[in-house]
C-alpha cells in the first residue's frame, strides 16, 4: 500500500533520467533523419555532442555551465554561414534548427525545457519531409513521434514504472487511435490553391534532364534510381522499342555539348505539321523536375492543359513542376512529322561548328562519294559502323578532348547513349542530312500488379531524328545498334554488370514491387493537391467541393468524432453485480411513484418503508425483500435460479401510487 | 500582480459561483463525473497549439503533403489528450477521509482514500501550496495523506481541495474542487504549566497493582495498533487479526477530574488546565475519570479513554 503525502510545492525540480533518455532518443531520431542532408562532419560533430551530453548527464548529473551556451550558439551559427553563405531557406535553415535542437539538449534540465525540446523535435521531424515525402520517410519520421509523446508522458508524476521499450507502446496506441482522426482531417483540411509566401527554390543541382547535353554528365542520371514517371495507358502499353518518351529536342551544337533553345517568339510558331496515325491515350504521372518540360511519348498530338506545344512536338509547361504532377495526353506512334521541311529548319539542322572533328567530315564525304543521293542508305552504313566498328557501351567510358567525336569514333568507341546520339548527329550534318539530337526516356518497368509503366532516372535516354525526304523526321536511336539490349530490355540490362550488387535481378524485382507501394503513396498522399481535393464528392454528385463545404464538412466530422470520444471517455465499467442491478431497477420502480432509497437506508430499512407506503404492495415487496436478503446474505454468490427467479418478480412488479 | 488575482478570483466565487465553478460542500463520497470536471489548456498546451498551426501553415504553403499528414496526427494526438485526461478523473471518487488528533496550532494529520474500477496515473491533489501527485493501481485505492494547519479547538471544517491532472501529454489540465462537508475535532491546546489536580492521597484501596505489560485478552485488529502486539499465532486461526490487549499497569492513584474543582477561572484556561492534566495522567498511566457539564466520563484509563476525554473537552461551548 503506497500513502501520498502533499508536500510543499518547490521550485521545479531537475527531470529524471526516463524523460531524459527519452529526450534525447528523440532528438537523435531527428538528427537521424536529417543527416542524410546535412554535411556528413556536422552530423558527426552533432550526434557526439548528443552522446557526450547524454553520458555527462548520466554521470555526473549536472548542469552544463551557463557560460558554454553562448559561444557554442555563436560556433554553430558560424559554422552554417561558413558553409551555406546565409541562415534562410531550406538546407541552412534546418541545419540550423537541428543544431539549435541539440544544443537545447545541452540546457535541458527542467520539464519546462524537456517540453520546449519535443515541441522544436517535433518541428524539426516536420521540416526532413520538405526533403524528401516518400513513403519511406514519412514513415521513419512518424515513428520520431513516438518517444517526443513518451518523452511528454515521462514528465508527468505518479505513475508506474516499466522499461523504455515498454514506454513507447502507450504512445504508439495513441497515434493509432487517432490516425482515423487525422486522416479525416487530412482530406478535409482546406488546400490553398496559390501558396501564401514563396514557395521553396532548390537551389541544389536536381537530377534529371537537363537542357543541355554534352558527354558524360549523363552519368549521375543513369546511376539514379529514383522514380522519374509514371504512366498509364488506356489501351495496351506499346512495344518496348515503341517506349521512347520525347523531352527535349536540341538543335545547337557547339563542338562540346548540345544545347536547347526555347523558341523566342513563345506560341506564334505553331508546332511541326504531322500526318499521325492511330492515336494513343495516356497519363502520366510525373516527379518533380523543378523544370518545364513534360516528357511525352514520342510523339505527342497536343498539348495538356496549362501547358503548350512547342514547334517540336515538345510540350512546355507553363510553371516548372515543383510538385508531382499528372497530365493525360495522346501521341502517335506511327507519324510523319514535318513533311516539307522549311530553309530555316534544314539551315539549322546541317549546323556546325567549324574546324571541328576533320576525321568524322571526311568519313562522311566518303559516304556521300560512295552513296550519292541516297540518304537512307547513309544512315544505315552509320549504324552499320557503330555495329560492326568494335564499339562498346558503357557507363564509364575514356575522357574526350577536344574533337570530341573524332576521338569518339577512332579512338576510344566506348560511350553511353549521349556519345552516339551525338557522334551520329554530327555524322549525318558531316553527310549533309538535317538531324538533332532528342533527349527523354526510353524503357521502363511494365508493373503487371499495377497495370502501368515505371520509368525511372535512369531510363534518361538520347536519341537521333534525321530528316528523310518523303518520311520527315525519322527517330534513330544509334545506341540500339550497339547494344539492342538498352532499347529492348532497359537500361539496366545494357548496362550489364557494371551496376552495383543491389541491381541484380530479385533485387530489382523487390524494388519494382515497393514502386507499387511508392506509387499508391505517391497518388493517395503526396498528390492530393488543391484540384483534387475539390472532386472529393463528386462520387456524391457534388462536382466541385469548395472551401466553405469543405470547412463544414471538417467541423462535422470532427464533432462526430469528438462524440466517439466523449463516449469512450465517459465509459464505465459496470458492477457485474447482476443482484444490485435487479435491485436497483425495484428501486428505479418504486422511485417513480415517489419512494426513493435514502443514501443512509440498507435494502431491508427501505424495502419494509415501502411497504408502508404501498400497503396494496406490501406482500410482493415482503417476499421481494426476503428473496433479495436470502440471495444477498446466505451465499457467497447469488445461486442462478432463484436470482433468475428474483429477476422475474422484480420485473414483474407493478409499483402503485403512495397512500398518504 | 499575484495578490490582485487571487483577490479578483475570491472576489469572482462570491459574486459569481456557477461561473467559476465553486462547489459548496458536499458529502462523502463525492464522485467525479462530466459535470464537474473541466478542462483548460496549460500554457504548453496553448504552446502547441501554436507551433501546429505554424507547421499546419506551412505544410499547406508548401504544398507538402507528408508534412500536412504529420501535422493532422499530432494535432488529432492533441486533442485527444485532453479526453485522456478527463478520463484520468472521471469515475474517480473519494470515499472516505480519516483524520488524526492534534491540539490546536498543530497540524492535523488527515488521509483521504480515493478508489475506482481502474487504475490511473498522474493525479495530483492541492491544499494551497501544498501538492502531492498519486496514482491508483490495479485494485484502484490510494491513501493520500495531507496535513491541515488548525488554530483553535472545536470542529473545524474541511477546506476545498483541487483534483487535477494533466495526463497523458501535460497539454490539458483536467480539474475539480473537492469540498467534502466533513469536519475534524481539534483538541484543545493544554496550558504549559500549573498547579496539580487535587489528588485524593495516595490511597491503597485505589491501587491495583498489575504485573506490568501482562496479556489480558485478544481483540480485533485495528488501524493504528502496533504491529507488535499482532498476536500472529492466535490469528492464523481465524479470519481477521487478533492483537494482545494489555492491562494498563497501574501504580498511581486514581485521578477524579473536575470541571468544579476549578471556579474562579475563565472557561478556556479551565480547558487548557483540564487537558494538561489529562495529559500528566496519560503520560503517568493513571486510571482518571472526567466530569465536565453536561458530560460525565467515568473513569477509566488507555489511548480511547484519553481520546474520548480529550473530545469531550474539545467540544465544550
Amino acid at each position: 500500500m503506497t500513502v501520498w503525502w502533499l508536500r510543499k510545492k518547490l521550485a521545479p525540480p531537475a527531470v529524471d533520467n526516463r524523460a531524459f533518455d527519452l529526450l534525447s532518443l528523440t532528438t537523435g531520431l531527428v538528427l537521424g533523419v536529417h543527416a542524410p542532408h546535412l554535411p556528413w562532419w556536422l552530423s558527426i560533430a552533432l550526434a557526439l555532442t548528443l552522446g557526450w551530453r547524454w553520458w555527462q548527464r548520466r554521470q555526473h548529473g549536472s548542469r552544463l555551465p551557463r557560460w558554454l551556451k553562448l559561444p557554442v550558439l555563436v560556433l554553430l551559427t558560424s559554422v552554417v554561414i561558413a558553409y551555406y553563405g546565409t541562415i534562410f531557406g531550406r538546407a541552412p535553415g534546418t541545419t540550423l534548427a537541428v543544431g539549435l535542437l541539440i544544443l537545447k539538449l545541452l540546457e535541458s534540465e527542467t520539464a519546462r525545457d524537456v517540453r520546449v525540446g519535443v515541441s522544436f523535435a517535433c518541428f524539426a521531424l516536420m521540416t526532413a519531409l520538405l526533403f524528401d515525402q516518400g513513403l519511406a520517410a514519412t514513415a521513419l519520421v512518424a515513428l520520431g513521434l513516438l518517444p517526443a509523446l513518451a518523452t511528454l508522458r515521462a514528465l508527468e508524476p505518479a505513475q508506474p514504472q516499466t522499461n523504455l521499450s515498454r514506454t513507447l507502446l502507450p504512445s504508439l496506441g495513441l497515434l493509432a487511435a487517432t490516425l482515423p482522426l487525422a486522416l479525416l482531417a487530412f482530406l478535409l483540411v482546406p488546400r490553398l490553391s496559390t501558396p501564401l509566401w514563396g514557395a521553396p527554390s532548390p537551389t541544389e543541382a536536381q537530377t534529371g534532364l537537363s537542357d543541355s547535353m554534352s558527354p558524360g554528365n549523363f552519368t549521375d542520371l543513369l546511376t539514379d534510381d529514383r522514380p522519374a514517371m509514371r504512366v498509364n495507358f488506356d489501351g495496351a502499353p506499346p512495344a518496348p522499342d515503341q517506349r521512347y518518351f520525347r523531352a527535349y529536342v536540341m538543335w545547337n551544337y557547339d563542338g562540346r555539348s548540345w544545347r536547347y533553345v526555347e523558341a523566342k517568339n513563345d506560341g506564334t510558331l505553331p508546332p511541326a505539321p504531322i500526318e499521325a496515325g492511330a492515336a494513343i491515350g495516356y497519363r502520366i504521372g510525373l516527379e518533380p523536375t523543378h523544370q518545364r518540360m513534360l516528357p511525352t511519348l514520342d510523339v505527342p498530338l497536343a498539348a495538356p492543359a496549362q501547358a503548350s506545344l512547342q514547334p517540336d512536338r515538345e510540350v512546355l509547361a507553363d510553371k516548372p513542376v515543383n510538385a508531382p504532377l499528372s497530365y493525360q495526353l495522346q501521341s502517335a506512334l506511327r507519324y510523319r512529322l514535318q513533311p516539307t521541311l522549311d530553309d530555316r529548319s534544314r539551315r539549322l539542322g546541317l549546323r556546325l561548328p567549324v574546324g571541328f572533328n576533320p576525321r568524322a567530315l571526311a568519313l562522311a564525304a566518303q559516304w556521300r562519294q560512295l552513296y550519292g543521293s541516297d540518304d537512307a542508305a547513309i544512315v544505315r552504313a552509320a549504324l552499320s559502323l557503330f555495329h560492326d566498328g568494335g564499339f562498346r557501351y558503357t557507363l564509364a567510358p575514356a575522357p574526350l578532348g577536344r574533337d570530341a567525336v573524332d576521338d569518339f569514333l577512332f579512338d576510344t568507341r566506348e560511350g553511353f547513349c549521349e556519345h552516339y546520339s551525338s557522334a551520329f548527329t554530327v555524322l549525318m550534318r558531316d553527310a549533309g542530312i538535317p538531324s538533332r539530337v532528342v533527349t527523354g526516356y526510353q524503357g521502363g518497368y511494365w508493373s503487371t500488379i499495377g497495370d502501368y509503366l515505371l520509368v525511372r532516372n535512369s531510363d534518361a535516354h538520347a536519341w537521333s531524328e534525321v530528316w528523310l525526304a518523303g518520311h520527315g523526321w525519322v527517330r534513330v536511336d544509334p545506341t540500339a545498334a550497339v547494344r539492342p539490349a538498352r532499347v529492348e530490355l532497359g537500361a539496366a540490362a545494357a548496362a550489364g554488370d557494371q551496376l552495383g550488387w543491389y541491381r541484380n535481378d530479385w533485387m530489382q524485382g523487390l524494388r519494382n514491387h515497393w514502386d507499387l507501394v511508392n506509387r499508391w503513396w505517391d497518388q493517395g498522399v503526396i498528390g492530393f493537391n488543391a484540384l483534387r481535393q475539390r472532386g472529393l464528392l463528386s462520387p456524391f454528385g457534388i462536382r466541385d467541393t469548395d472551401t466553405a463545404t469543405l470547412s463544414v464538412l471538417l467541423a462535422i466530422s470532427s464533432v462526430l468524432f469528438v462524440a466517439i470520444g466523449m463516449a469512450w471517455a465517459l465509459m464505465r465499467r459496470q458492477p457485474r453485480d447482476a443482484l444490485r442491478v435487479t435491485l436497483r431497477e425495484l428501486e428505479r420502480k418504486l422511485a417513480r411513484k415517489g419512494v426513493v432509497r435514502q443514501s443512509s437506508e440498507g435494502p431491508q430499512h427501505y424495502l419494509s418503508r415501502a411497504a408502508r407506503a404501498m400497503p396494496g404492495r406490501r406482500n410482493e415487496l415482503a417476499s421481494l425483500m426476503q428473496c433479495y436478503l436470502e440471495l444477498r446474505y446466505a451465499h457467497d454468490e447469488p445461486p442462478p435460479e432463484p436470482l433468475q427467479a428474483f429477476q422475474r418478480a422484480v420485473r414483474d412488479f407493478r409499483a402503485v401510487d403512495v397512500v398518504k | 500582480m499575484r495578490r490582485l488575482l487571487q483577490r479578483l478570483q475570491s472576489w469572482a466565487e462570491r459574486r459569481l459561483p456557477a461561473l467559476t465553478r465553486y462547489r459548496r460542500s458536499e458529502n462523502l463520497p463525492i464522485e467525479m463525473h462530466r459535470r464537474r470536471i473541466y478542462i483548460v489548456p496549460t500554457g504548453f498546451g496553448i504552446g502547441f497549439s501554436v507551433l501546429l498551426m505554424v507547421m499546419l501553415a506551412g505544410a499547406l504553403n508548401y504544398t507538402n503533403n507528408a508534412a500536412l499528414l504529420l501535422t493532422c496526427l499530432l494535432g488529432a494526438a492533441t486533442s485527444t489528450s485532453m479526453l485522456v485526461a478527463f478520463r484520468t478523473l472521471n469515475g474517480l471518487r473519494l470515499s472516505h477521509i480519516r483524520a488524526g488528533h492534534a491540539v490546536a496550532g498543530q497540524p492535523i494529520e488527515l488521509t483521504l482514500t480515493f478508489d475506482s474500477t481502474r487504475a490511473r496515473s498522474a493525479i495530483r491533489l492541492d491544499l494551497g501550496r501544498t501538492s502531492t501527485a498519486f496514482a491508483l493501481d490495479v485494485s484502484g485505492t490510494a491513501y493520500v495523506k495531507l496535513e491541515l494547519p488548525t488554530t483553535h479547538r472545536g470542529w473545524q471544517p474541511l477546506p476545498r481541495l483541487r483534483l487535477w491532472s494533466s495526463w497523458p501529454l501535460g497539454m490539458f489540465r483536467a480539474w475539480s474542487w473537492l469540498h467534502p462537508a466533513q469536519s475534524v475535532l481539534v483538541w484543545p491546546q493544554p496550558e504549559a504549566s500549573g498547579p496539580p489536580p487535587d489528588a485524593p492521597a495516595d490511597d491503597t484501596r485505589h491501587m491495583r497493582l498489575h504485573q506490568g505489560d501482562e496479556l489480558a485478552t485478544l481483540r480485533d485488529y485495528r488501524v493504528g495498533d502496533p504491529r507488535r502486539h499482532i498476536a500472529w499465532k492466535a490469528s492464523a486461526h481465524h479470519h481477521s487479526l487478533l492483537v494482545k490487549d494489555f492491562e494498563q499497569p497501574q501504580s498511581r492513584p486514581q485521578w477524579r477530574l473536575d470541571w468544579r474543582q476549578l471556579p474562579g477561572l475563565g472557561d478556556e484556561a479551565r480547558i487548557a488546565r483540564l487537558a494538561r492534566w489529562l495529559n500528566e495522567a496519560q503520560s503517568q498511566r493513571r486510571h482518571y475519570s472526567l466530569w465536565l457539564p453536561g458530560t460525565e466520563i467515568l473513569a477509566g484509563s488507555g489511548p480511547l479513554h484519553y481520546a474520548h476525554c480529550m473530545s469531550a473537552l474539545a467540544q465544550l461551548p
